[in-house]
């Protein structure tokens, strides 16, 4: 029988895939908070009950949020663990370090917290894991002198996040990484004092593809697409027919979900009026598709996971916004909205819940949008509902 | 006369501690409170300021029991002893 002390944590080191369990156990070679993790992890996994304790009021001065408070409830038996704190930092646009970076933040971590990591949160951020209230001010103060910054928790914006962007990628339709600077350091005040009814999240997506899936999981999703025709080069797409396994009906044509796409055979044809922007066709023939040159954002509004209410996609609301900084256009109407939402929103009610409440029409109406076909999902199918003060207005 | 930012952020300690043990006040519900109370003599922005001021004096701090309130400093009540 073995002598081990995390028999059942031992169970997830097993087979060929990476195992967290082996993570921590090499930090705890070093950090005493990391073994008192796994010895509280272990016997939580015996008794099938957590051991934490949410904690409402640790933070950081002047900060609302950033900090996630944690306790243990038998601190007694791993008073290592009787603190074990979340601290959130916000991370570079597209999450694009430097070794020097890594090892900077490392330093600061290795110092004052357990040595565990989680790269990235599902927001976006920098999480480190595990860390006691007296180390909280002494962390803050580390990471504000070599240029960091804490991420958003509680009812304020969250940390935004984008994908790589024009950076790494030649489908990006608007520079993702410039917006996510911008609006970070715009909304410093929001990000840091929370002023709204529960959590709000930016992510910015460069195409429809929207590698951060902002559509979603992010309040306010800025995703770049294009107004004029998809790009083709003619001598490509016969590169791509001349390849024995590759099927442009199959693959390309078939699959386009507006069927605006023809084969002959020799040339490809695109309806564009009737595209969706589904980014397909594009994925799968880069080499001769490409986005169009007229390039900027659609914006879409509401998408959350379930917490309070269920998980709801994002619907759009404004279909192409120019993306030229200073992106006036787009910070007018997030005020708008936000007073809005400051007007109408209940306690921990996420922006989507709140229209969803109010109706979309009002929505729209009080923040000063006019109507448009694609802000309607499918066509109405409720034969009760009317519209006669548009009809009278006309 | 207008308001200054430091008599709006005595009123808010104030409404804080009427509230203490009673009710969690968000910080939008606040500023709201002393929009009724002193009308177009302050606006939502000098109360986010006044707000600052209460953070940075500790003479309030922010909460979180699932959305952001603002209270009395106070011990965590799942802190160990």
């Amino acid at each position: 029988m073995s002598d081990s002390k995390s028999p059942i944590l031992d169970e997830l080191e097993k087979g060929p895939w990476p195992s967290f369990v082996t993570e921590i156990k090499k930090a705890a070679e070093k950090s005493p908070m990391a073994q008192g993790l796994l010895e509280q992890l272990e016997l939580s996994y015996k008794e099938k009950k957590t051991h934490w304790k949410h904690g409402g009021i640790v933070g950081v001065k002047g900060y609302g949020g950033g900090i996630i408070g944690r306790y243990s409830d038998a601190s007694d038996k791993f008073p290592d663990v009787a603190h074990f704190h979340t601290v959130r930092v916000n991370q570079p646009s597209g999450w694009f370090y430097t070794a020097d970076a890594l090892r900077e933040l490392m330093g600061i971590w290795e110092k004052h917290g357990s040595c565990l990591t989680n790269f990235h949160g599902s927001t976006g951020d920098t999480v480190f894991l595990g860390t006691k209230t007296s180390e909280l001010e002494a962390i803050f103060t580390e990471l504000s002198e070599k240029g960091w910054d804490l991420g958003g928790s509680g009812s304020d914006v969250r940390t935004p996040s984008c994908c790589v962007g024009p950076a790494r990628c030649e489908f990006a339709c608007y520079d993702t990484l410039a917006l996510t600077y911008d609006l970070t350091m715009s909304y410093q005040d929001e990000l840091h004092r929370p002023f709204f009814p529960y959590k709000w999240k930016f992510k910015m997506a460069g195409c429809p593809n929207d590698c951060v899936a902002s559509i979603a999981r992010s309040d306010f999703s800025i995703i770049g697409t294009w107004k004029d025709d998809i790009r083709m080069d003619s001598e490509a797409v016969k590169e791509y027919a001349a390849d024995a396994d590759f099927n442009i009906q199959k693959f390309v044509v078939n699959k386009c979900p507006s069927k605006c796409m023809s084969w002959d055979g020799e040339k490809l044809e695109i309806d564009n009026r009737n595209c969706v922007k589904c980014m397909h066709c594009i994925n799968v023939m880069p080499k001769a598709l490409r986005v169009g040159k007229e390039k900027g954002a659609a914006i879409l509004i509401g998408a959350k996971a379930p917490i309070v209410e269920g998980a709801q996609l994002a619907s759009v609301i404004v279909p192409f916004i120019d993306m030229t900084p200073p992106y006036q256009e787009l910070k007018d109407l997030i005020a708008a909205i936000w007073e809005f939402w400051d007007e109408h929103g209940v306690a921990r009610e996420r922006i989507g819940e709140c229209i969803q409440r109010v109706g979309l029409g009002s929505f729209i109406e009080q923040i000063g949008l006019k109507p448009l076909p694609q802000m309607v999902l499918q066509p109405r199918d409720n034969p009760y509902i009317f519209y006669e003060e548009y009809l009278e207005e006309e | 006369m207008a308001v200054s930012t430091e008599e709006l952020a005595d009123s808010m300690y104030a409404l804080v501690a009427e509230y203490a043990g009673k009710k969690k006040l968000k910080a939008s519900d606040i500023v709201k409170e002393m929009i009724d109370k002193y009308g177009d003599e302050v606006d939502k922005n000098q109360g986010k300021e006044a707000i600052r001021l209460l953070m940075d004096s500790e003479r309030c701090v922010y909460t979180y029991f699932g959305g952001t309130y603002i209270e009395l400093p106070h011990k965590e009540g799942s802190a160990p002893e």
